[in-house]
């Protein structure tokens, strides 16, 4: 197998930026949800407990999937 | 020279890079995972106020406790006691002959010790200067986000009992 021309990898950087860009963010939303959950949670409104972790899922399911997706094309470049 | 090329390469080349010009890809796979990982503990922290939010709910009554003798706290008086475990502070105030309020002692916003000004007739953190009503415990003032607990009281003869803890929205 011959290795991928440094040429290609420089063109698939800004793949990878970009989808570690998009993790920063939803972490970003994910810490903020945190907080007001548990905010909400101190102040008493226990019923928001519930819809902040099924959101918190969701958003560490869309982490998950674009952390496979950056090994993914890493995967593609070395073959 | 390439460490892709052969297959049954050692695990620890997936992790660290033979080549200088594949250190970047590593060192951004790395940082994902570390994000992932970030993300997992907020996903974490979600799960255990679920958790403490359902096991709230069923959770037993408070227990009742009796706090001080009624005669005991002169008009404008305080008293200070434990309710319900023993680290959490509680402040009873004596507001008129027939009027008797208690709160959690800590500030909602930094845990700071609240104490009575009887001048002002609320109760005040001396630490960032948040003041609380002492009728209903509401913030009057300061970066307080949230009012002060509110301990239920009951009055059998002389005795003044807690029975439990209003927060905000009960």
């Amino acid at each position: 197998m011959t290795p991928v021309s440094s040429e290609t990898r420089k063109r698939r950087r800004p793949v990878i930026d970009a989808a570690i860009f998009f993790i920063v963010i939803l972490l970003m939303v994910q810490m903020w949800l945190l907080t007001a959950t548990l905010e909400s949670y101190l102040a008493g409104h226990h019923e928001a407990a519930a819809p902040g972790m099924i959101v918190s899922l969701v958003l560490f399911a869309a982490v998950l999937g674009f952390y496979r997706f950056i090994v993914r094309v890493e995967a593609r470049d070395r073959k | 020279m390439s460490s892709d090329s052969d297959p049954k390469q050692s695990l620890w080349t997936e992790e660290f890079s033979v080549q200088a010009s594949e250190d970047k890809y590593v060192l951004r796979r790395q940082f994902a995972k570390f994000l992932v990982l970030t993300s997992f503990g907020m996903l974490a922290g979600n799960a255990w106020i679920w958790s403490k939010s359902l096991f709230r709910g069923r959770s037993a009554q408070l227990p009742e406790r009796t706090v001080a003798a009624a005669s005991e706290v002169p008009v404008g008086g305080v008293k200070l006691f434990n309710y319900p475990g023993p680290n959490d502070n509680c402040i009873l105030v004596r507001v008129s002959a027939n009027q008797y309020v208690a709160y959690s002692q800590k500030c909602t916003h930094l845990s700071c010790a609240v104490y009575y000004s009887r001048d002002h007739n609320r109760l005040e953190c001396p630490c960032h200067e948040g003041y609380f009503s002492i009728d209903d415990g509401r913030v009057l003032q300061g970066p307080p986000p949230r009012p002060l607990p509110r301990i239920q009281l009951e009055r059998r003869g002389d005795q003044l009992i807690a029975t439990g803890i209003l927060e905000e929205g009960q």
